[in-house]
């Protein structure tokens, strides 16, 4: 496929015939598997070992948060556009994307940031109990996972205006493209096992002062 | 050495993406409509991992193509899944006085 073949010249062949870029991405995403799962292990340890509030019923929207959630998910959609995009030759469609790709992921950051700060009004900080620390860590490295996704996109967006990303360089849209797709897959983990689970908790809190 | 295809030419095109990204959002959809029926409390855990790894499934498989590409790419990033899996494990063994106290 021509998005696995070096550009200009042969000079990227590989024993395997793969595009060594591409595996070392895949291997990077795999470690990255760990790092996050680890993060969520710590998480999910300490869940429910608070000795103090606020805790996560206290302070979580889940409406709001499902929305963030949906949010990131079409980015996955249109940043595949872009890649289809490009995979056929269409720069300006490329372009269209990948800043679709970015408006979106910007608008999820949007997101995290108003939701910290009203977590940290309302008491939870990093250093509040385990919640804070545990929840702020997790989503934290996944918000500066999604910063440095936005810039690589914007980064593409300004090669691509200045001619450098053609038809048979796609891999590089590709590579940007498998970041992007982990980075909401890690966000689809997050969504369930932080936010989801405590719902009937929150609910409960609310029947609780007859809501 | 010549590059070998890394995957062949049965891309999904842009509307089989599309209704990807739709059945993305229903199982979203799904997931929070769980979350607010008391009546399934008791499943709630295990429905929302399923559908999760459904979720996870659709996104590496279609959108990262791993479907559609070389088998040494699945090797790489499923062993690190593997790998992941297990480090959970040890962690939650170790740790956690919730589920094995």
């Amino acid at each position: 496929m021509e998005a696995t073949i070096a550009p200009e010249h042969d000079e990227h062949a590989t024993t395997t015939g793969l595009d060594h870029r591409k595996m070392l991405m895949w291997a990077f995403l795999g470690s990255d598997c760990m790092f996050f799962g680890s993060l969520i292990a710590t998480y999910l340890i300490y869940r429910g070992q608070s000795l103090r509030g606020p805790f996560p019923y206290e302070v979580f929207d889940i409406p709001y948060t499902s929305v963030s959630a949906f949010v990131l998910l079409m980015s996955s959609l249109t940043m595949v556009l872009a890649l289809g995009a490009i995979q056929r030759g269409d720069e300006r469609r490329l372009r269209i994307w990948l800043i679709a790709t970015a408006v979106l992921g910007s608008v999820f950051l949007g997101g995290q940031v108003y939701e910290f700060t009203l977590f940290v009004s309302e008491g939870v900080t990093l250093k509040t109990n385990l919640f804070g620390t545990t929840f702020f860590v997790l989503t934290g490295f996944h918000g500066a996972h999604v910063t440095v996704g936005v810039f690589m996109l914007l980064t593409l967006v300004g090669a691509s205006y200045a001619g450098k990303v053609k038809q048979h360089q796609s891999i590089n849209v590709e590579l940007v493209g498998l970041y992007w797709h982990f980075v909401d897959i890690v966000w689809i983990v997050i969504f369930t096992v932080v936010y989801l689970v405590e719902a009937p908790a929150i609910e409960a809190a609310k029947a609780a002062v007859g809501h | 050495m010549s590059h070998a295809n890394e995957h062949d030419s049965s891309h999904p095109s842009p509307s089989r993406y599309v209704a990807i990204a739709g059945i993305l959002a229903v199982i979203t959809a799904i997931e929070v409509w769980i979350v607010y029926q008391d009546y399934l409390n008791d499943v709630m855990i295990p429905l929302l991992i399923l559908l999760s790894i459904g979720k996870f499934a659709l996104v590496v498989m279609y959108f990262m193509h791993l479907k559609f590409d070389s088998k040494l790419f699945s090797i790489l990033f499923v062993g690190g899944l593997l790998l992941t899996i297990g480090v959970l494990t040890a962690l939650f063994a170790l740790f956690s006085r919730v589920y094995f106290a």
